[in-house]
């Protein structure tokens, strides 16, 4: 049996993939017909059942968000995209939007159906222009088609759509943040609660969710909760994408069931660079905390990786080998936390910065034992401790860094400097160029 | 000088697609970039008096974003990412020989205006790292050389395609316009998928063919 299963990936190999006559071609728009004949309470128990989790990074079971909107309450209801995809080493959004906008689309009209809402948003990251362009055409043709608008396939459902780019902020990632962009403010995060739930945005009940977990929800409708629970491990149904990025000899995108590990990705995509180890790797992106080669058999599902120490976040598998000085790596994640902070909360936006001027220090071997400790003390102070995980993030390299590869920052201060040489983990000779 | 009664009616269209006007500032600074090549005083007087906001309100959000730029940048903006994965893989090495290549460094133009450089974080294309970005097009899998190539191109008018994007490379202020929902009609142009993407359902297929 295969270990891979390709549904959202599964026809990106037509050179139309992204048009709405290939999407339908291949039964697209007919999960929204069906959902259409149920009544949304049906809807949502259907995904609910389905056991789907958010594939943002968090988790959450989609169905649960959606049953935690208020009904009739006589507000209006909101579903926002998070297209807003920005943690280092995550590019499976990007790609899946470039090649198949439409089972995005599809599973905005069905989980807007869901939730009572009548107008719903995609927020794209504003650095991904001709990814916009796709998203954009995939709207106008939905429109064209009856899809969106005024009583959607005659069942009297209206919804109007609308996308919105971002403007180059990491934090609005983050739901509350990506609210308050949306709404036209700073992208900085609010206090919870209230949850977007209950007050989101334009402090209306809202329903946030990652372009990957509303791509799946078509595919559920269409072939139905069992088929969706037969993949994947107990508590993590179904599908999802891997993107294996670094010193691989072939990254790439991998959907797979849920549960998959690194070990068997790595052998279907041909291992590691050749030549060279595997020394250390993230399981769902920079805030995760990093893993080595004794994690190569840990299930890539929510608890497996939860179990093992750290978060299966956007299943983002970024490899690094031998060559790579992990100092160099933690601090260049850690520079970016400092760069990302939105200011808001004193401990992310002040102690980021100190972080970032020790890891300096303990690069270029200027800094003493000590500061290990200080190193760690200042994130004991820093995680936990703001409005939203995005500090957290920042220290969870560092805490796992030094927890695997504490001999490497002793080596930079016995040494007085990086004993690594970074063209070794270059893909290219630099000489000459 | 104003923007011309066109403008100002694109300004309203962009304004209508939300259900709270202040919605709209992000679009209107995307508009105005594409008019005027980044945030100019103009753009942001008017944006406040159109959503009713004062210009401190709207130069906050603006000022937040780095995509917002207070000062013109190239008609080629061309942004090497230096984030941990790509830095390791050569984005660090692409950045240095670039910055020798224009003469310039992070966030300098050319004295001609015609390219202008930035670090950028993570743009979401790791399997294809190194990754750099023209006007926010995807040119995948660089390396110092085919750089040089790009930066040779871009000044004899003659870039090449991005990796994954349309079939010619547009100007900063073309893409502006884009980001502020304005179609310039060439979503179908370019590849549906890069090698990258279709790695793993290449070996599904000859998984399934054995």
């Amino acid at each position: 049996m295969s270990t891979l299963s390709p549904v959202l990936s599964a026809h990106w190999d037509e050179p139309d993939s992204f048009t709405i006559a290939a999407y339908k071609r291949h039964g697209g728009y007919g999960a929204l017909a069906k959902a259409l004949k149920s009544t949304p309470d049906e809807v949502i128990a259907l995904i609910k059942d389905s056991g789907l989790r958010g594939r943002g990074g968090a988790g959450f079971p989609t169905g649960n968000k959606w049953s935690f909107i208020p009904q009739g309450d006589n507000k209006a209801h909101y579903l926002v995209v998070n297209a807003d995809e920005s943690e280092p080493g995550t590019c499976k959004d990007m790609p899946l939007l470039l090649a198949n906008p439409h089972s995005l689309i599809e599973g905005i009209i069905i989980g807007s159906y869901a939730i009572r809402a009548n107008h719903s948003f995609i927020y794209l990251r504003g650095e991904v222009v001709h990814v916009y362009r796709r998203v954009q055409k995939a709207i106008e043709d939905a429109y064209a088609a009856g899809f969106l608008g005024k009583n959607i396939l005659g069942s009297g459902f209206d919804l109007e759509l609308t996308l919105h780019a971002g403007a180059g902020a990491y934090i609005c990632g983050e739901e509350t943040a990506l609210l308050d962009s949306l709404e036209g403010f700073r992208g900085q995060p609010r206090l919870r609660p209230p949850f977007p739930a209950i007050a989101g945005l334009y402090a209306m009940p809202t329903v946030v969710n990652n372009v990957e977990s509303i791509a799946s929800v078509p595919s559920i409708i269409e072939h139905g909760v069992e088929w969706f629970q037969a993949m994947g491990t107990e508590k993590s149904k179904g599908y999802t994408l891997y993107s294996l990025s670094g010193h691989v000899a072939n990254p790439g995108q991998f959907e797979a069931p849920l549960g998959i590990t690194l070990r068997q990705i790595l052998e279907l995509a041909g291992g590691i660079r050749s030549g060279h180890q595997l020394k250390f790797w993230t399981p769902g992106g920079s805030s995760t905390p990093m893993f080595t080669a004794e994690h190569l058999d840990v299930p890539l599902d929510y608890e497996g990786v939860s179990a093992a120490g750290s978060m299966l976040g956007t299943k983002a598998l970024q490899i690094f080998d031998e060559t790579t000085c992990v100092v160099r790596a933690t601090l260049r994640w850690v520079e970016f936390y400092k760069h990302e902070s939105c200011g808001k909360c004193t401990p992310c936006r002040e102690g980021t910065w100190w972080l970032v001027q020790i890891m300096k220090d303990l690069e270029a071997g200027k800094g003493t034992e000590a500061d290990l400790e200080k190193l760690l003390d200042l994130c004991d102070n820093i995680a936990g401790r703001s409005f939203c995980a995005l500090a957290d993030g920042a220290v969870s390299p560092i805490i796992s860094s030094l927890k695997y590869f504490r001999a490497e920052y002793i080596q930079h201060l016995t040494e007085g400097g990086c004993p690594f040489d970074p063209v070794a983990s270059t893909l290219f000779e630099t000489a000459g160029a | 000088m104003s923007f011309t009664h066109e403008e100002l009616a694109v300004m309203d269209s962009i304004i209508a697609r939300y259900p709270k006007k202040r919605s709209a500032v992000m679009p209107l600074l995307h508009y105005v970039q594409s008019l005027d090549g980044y945030v100019t005083e103009r753009g942001i007087e008017t944006i406040a008096e159109k959503l009713d906001l004062s210009t401190a309100e709207v130069t906050a959000v603006s000022s937040f974003y780095t995509q917002y730029k207070s000062e013109p940048v190239g008609e080629y903006h061309v942004g090497i990412c230096t984030n941990t994965l790509c830095a390791i893989m050569g984005g660090d090495a692409i950045y240095e020989s670039v910055c020798q290549n224009l003469g310039i460094k992070k966030d300098q133009t050319t004295a001609d205006g015609k390219i202008s450089l930035e670090r950028i974080e993570c743009n979401a294309a790791c399997d294809y790292a190194p990754v750099v970005m023209v006007n926010w097009e995807f040119y995948d899998n660089q390396t110092p050389a085919s750089v040089n190539e790009l930066l040779d191109g871009v000044r004899s008018g003659n870039p090449p395609a991005p990796t994954r994007g349309p079939s010619k490379l547009r100007t900063w202020k073309e893409n502006s316009a884009v980001l502020a929902g304005l179609s310039d009609g060439l979503a179908e142009e370019g590849l549906q998928a890069g090698e990258a993407s279709l790695l793993g359902l290449n070996i599904a297929k000859s998984q399934g063919s054995k």
